[in-house]
């Protein structure tokens, strides 16, 4: 079968209930998304299907349709989304380990409600678990992304 | 090899030698029995010397021998180096040091020791016990990360480095331009002359390894620093912003297979048997490998991993301990007796006489069981191959892997490698290497093929070295709004007796960990009394961030809490009076004035305050809470701290956060049950932890009057769970005295 990732059109040859996670990261070697839970509890493996986030892990290959986007394919070192620019401003990430999944959900909300409220991010960013407690700077960093998209 | 230079100090020597190219800086040591992993080529009997920094042609490395498992050591350890080298950092390359017994951790072992002193304690004696410290530290040679230590134990190791590099460069560039050495300064990695020429480092590399280096390298003046002091960016930022950062679970090696296990959830229990028919059919199914109490898998993908180890029908061994955590509780209150009486390192006056006459005030704490619960599950990568094992695991005791080695493959230091790549938290989990063990033991089986072993998330949770469940009972007098007499109790299960089993290592006297945070805190009542009790071994357990002081903080604090209640004086204001220890009583005043206590608080609203000493650091913290009438809600935390020097105040802000939001957790909903001999908890759906709509804001003030430099990946999280409780009790009237807190109250 065939799935596009980060725009590139990539051939597994896998089982259908193989979560895709498991895909991106030990067939294909895209390691960003991060596995965490494996039962969508806590938003480490997010990325986004068709610009929706979706828990990766939990996400049979089998099912997938759309273009798939993981935190490779929001931005690079060299070009950052300018959620990552916000996370590296607010020296957001601890152990970092959660980090692409928050910055994957984040990015999601901000297509969707470009200016949240406090509120807004509770809702869209409860399912992403940091055990490094970095949350203040996570809800101030979606603040300054949302400025930095109005402007843009 | 060329001659070596080196630079004693009252506690280790500095030193340079030549490499290849040009120079390196660090820790030296004379006919080492330890593998010195960056000069293989040294002949036997030569001295060696364990990098800090290095210099060649191609650039300047910084080396940080300490494990970056989110506490932004890595761009401290390194701000040290480069601050006296006059480096940029975004100039240099910043490693993480290989495991070598060289990077010994001589600070992390002083809080261990049993009884030795308290922190505040500042007597010869206490200073001199601290001293000794150092000499088991580099006989055992533990290159740990943990105890708050790293920024303690790097403060003057790497300025020394960096100074010395930086003398040694000078006299280099002195002696080629043909000047004297006082006519040039340094700046951005080069030496400046007079007149506005430059040499560059990299330049002067080679021949900077043939300077003799002073006895003392001059250190900057604090008011000097351009680096220190500052915030720095994180130099792993970056790459943890953008997925880029490689963890353990991320290595990739060629032709890598991939493992998990499945092991006996009624931990020590052994296997009987088990019967893997229907996992070795199972696609991806590479090889099942048995172990002593459970089996591994290796399979093509790490999903085809776990499905064939949920397949497996294992025959399991009994629990070596009581089949419930409600018997455990029992165990723990049952050894408030002489028999298992552990340590009594606080007897102040005379508590039994004080109590007698007195109207006392009396209660009992519990804390239950905790999971440490890290971001990235256990994991751990090896390859064996010629002889040869090269294992990639967050380990924050990556020497003790050459133990493993010894004693699983009989390899000897110098066959083996360890790499440590970031970590996706520690907390004291990754001090532990029972999956380490594990990748070795598979890359055996598997002997030439590079195995990557991954934990599921439920392998893990019911797989830890837990937090220990532990009590507390007081009797306390009080006159005059004041305590006159406080008799402290507390029973745990030994942390340090089950870490040193699991490393063969005898436990000598008392385990401090029992009385953590409660024997040591600054106050002086007439009469008081701390004592430890030992719970026998059950449940393994281990370190769990900030230890001991994660629940006597809780015990201590609470107590101080209804004493102030029973006297009828303001908690803050009390706790002031008592403390015998200025900076501590400076980190009280500045979180009263942040929160502005004592001023008059909407409807439903309490306060709570509480203060704990750990590591060195006073810590106070008040939270306030909300009864909505639909639950509780965190309405706010300010936090107020000592670390003596403050090397950047905006990742200090940082850790604290970190520590309140891991203590809340716990305090909220952290609890780890026992039945049948299994952990009930598996995953996050039934060891939930904080959210982002649960957590509040974090105020955090960081206090420079203390007289060490201080490490604070722990000591912001123990006066999070009393200053709650205490804020609930405000609030409410409902004094809770047993954790997890949403057994009592909701949380909205
Ligand atoms: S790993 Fe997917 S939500 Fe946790
Ligand atoms: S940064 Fe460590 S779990 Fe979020």
């Amino acid at each position: 079968m065939q799935i596009v990732v980060n725009g590139e059109t990539h051939d597994v040859d896998v089982d259908q209930n193989m979560p895709l996670l498991w895909v991106l990261r030990d067939e294909l070697g895209i390691l960003g998304p991060k596995f965490g839970c494996g039962i969508a509890m806590c938003g480490a493996c997010t990325v986004h299907i068709d610009g929706r986030p979706m828990r990766s892990c939990s996400l049979p290959i089998g099912v997938v349709s759309g273009e798939v986007t993981t935190i490779e394919g929001l931005g690079t070192p060299g070009a950052l989304h300018a959620v990552q620019e916000a996370w590296v401003e607010h020296q957001v990430a601890q152990c970092g380990y959660c980090q692409s999944g928050q910055i994957m959900s984040a990015a999601a909300l901000l297509a969707r409600v470009p200016e949240p409220t406090d509120e807004d991010i509770d809702i869209a960013m409860n399912g992403n678990l940091c055990r490094c407690g970095t949350y203040p700077r996570i809800r101030a960093a979606i603040h300054a992304a949302a400025g930095k998209l109005r402007e843009a | 090899m060329g001659k070596l230079k080196k630079i004693a100090r009252r506690s280790f020597l500095i030193g340079s030698v030549a490499i290849a190219g040009g120079v390196a800086f660090g820790y030296w040591r004379y006919k080492t029995p330890y593998k010195n992993p960056l000069l293989d080529e040294l002949a036997e009997g030569e001295a060696a010397l364990t990098p800090y920094v290095r210099i060649d042609a191609d650039g300047i490395g910084i080396i940080v021998p300490r494990a970056e498992m989110g506490q932004g050591v890595t761009t401290t350890l390194a701000a040290l180096v480069a601050e006296e080298l006059d480096v940029a950092l975004e100039d240099i390359n910043v490693e993480h040091g290989p495991a070598s017994r060289a990077y010994y951790n001589a600070a992390a072992l002083e809080e261990g020791l049993p009884g030795i002193a308290a922190a505040t304690d500042e007597g010869w004696l206490a200073r001199n016990a601290r001293g000794f410290v150092h000499v088991p530290a580099k006989f055992l040679g533990m290159q740990i990360t943990g105890g708050s230590s790293s920024v303690p134990d790097g403060y003057v190791k790497m300025r020394v480095a960096g100074a010395a590099a930086r003398h040694a460069l000078v006299a280099a560039a002195a002696e080629r331009l043909g000047v004297d050495r006082e006519s040039l300064r340094t700046e951005d990695g080069r030496v400046i002359s007079a007149d506005g020429s430059s040499l560059a480092y990299t330049e002067l590399a080679a021949a900077a390894a043939d300077v003799d280096l002073p006895d003392e390298p001059e250190l900057k003046d604090p008011s000097e620093w351009r680096l220190l002091g500052r915030s720095q960016p994180r130099v792993d930022v970056l790459a943890k912003s953008t997925g880029t950062a490689e963890y353990a679970i991320d290595v990739t090696l060629p032709n890598m297979l991939f493992a998990t296990v499945r092991m006996n959830p009624r931990l020590g229990g052994g296997m009987n048997g088990y019967d893997a028919t229907r996992a070795e059919s199972m696609p991806g199914v590479e090889r099942i490998i048995p172990f002593e109490d459970g089996v591994a898998v290796v399979a093509t993908n790490t999903w085809h991993a776990f499905q064939a180890a949920q397949a497996i029908d294992c025959d399991w061994g009994d629990a070596p301990y009581p089949a419930t955590s409600a018997e455990m509780m029992e165990a723990v209150r049952n050894s408030f007796d002489r028999d298992y009486r552990d340590s009594r390192f606080r007897n102040d006056g005379d508590v039994e006489t004080a109590l007698i006459e007195a109207d006392v005030v009396e209660a009992e704490y519990r804390a239950p069981f905790l999971a440490h619960a890290t971001m990235e599950p256990m994991n751990a990568a090896a390859w064996y191959r010629d002889g040869r094992l090269d294992v990639w695991a967050g380990s924050q005791l990556p020497t003790q892997v050459y133990a493993l080695a010894e004693e699983i493959l009989g390899l000897d230091e110098k066959d083996v490698d360890v790499h440590v790549p970031y970590m996706g938290g520690g907390f004291g989990r990754r001090a532990e290497f029972d999956f380490i063990a594990q990748a070795i033991l598979v890359a055996q089986a598997m002997e030439g093929t590079p195995i990557k072993l991954t934990w599921t998330r439920e392998e893990d949770m019911t797989h830890d070295f837990y937090r220990p469940a532990a009590m507390a009972r007081f009797r306390a007098a009080v006159a005059d709004g004041m305590p006159v007499a406080c008799d402290l109790e507390l029973a745990s299960l030994s942390v340090i007796a089950s870490q040193m089993g699991r490393i063969g290592l005898p436990v000598p006297g008392p385990d401090v960990s029992i009385v953590q945070a409660a024997w040591d805190q600054p106050y002086s009542i007439p009469n008081y009394r701390v004592t430890g009790y030992r719970t026998p071994a059950m449940l393994p357990v281990s370190s769990w961030r900030s230890v001991g002081a994660s629940q006597n903080g809780f015990f201590h604090e609470c107590m101080l809490d209804e004493i102030a209640h029973a006297a009828g004086a303001d908690p803050l204001e009390m706790r002031v009076q008592l403390m015998n220890h200025e900076p501590s009583r400076e980190v009280l005043r500045a979180v009263a004035e942040m929160a502005d206590w004592g001023a008059p608080l909407p409807e439903g609203h309490g306060r709570g305050v509480a203060f704990v000493m750990s590591f060195g650091v006073p810590a106070a913290e008040i939270i306030e809470v909300a009864d909505t009438g639909n639950g509780l809600r965190i309405v706010k935390v300010w936090a107020a701290v000592d670390v003596g020097i403050a090397l950047d105040q905006r990742n200090l802000e940082a850790q604290v956060q970190s520590g309140v939001n891991f203590g809340l957790a716990a305090a909220m909903m952290g609890e780890v049950t026992v039945r049948d001999g299994e952990v009930e908890q598996t995953n996050f759906h039934n060891y939930n932890s904080i959210r982002i709509n649960q957590a509040p804001p974090i105020e955090v003030r960081v206090l420079e009057n203390g007289n060490h430099i201080r490490g604070i990946g722990e000591p912001g999280l123990p006066p999070a769970a009393p200053a709650l409780v205490n804020a609930i009790f405000a609030a409410t009237g409902d004094r809770i005295r047993e954790l997890p807190l949403s057994k009592f109250v909701r949380f909205v």
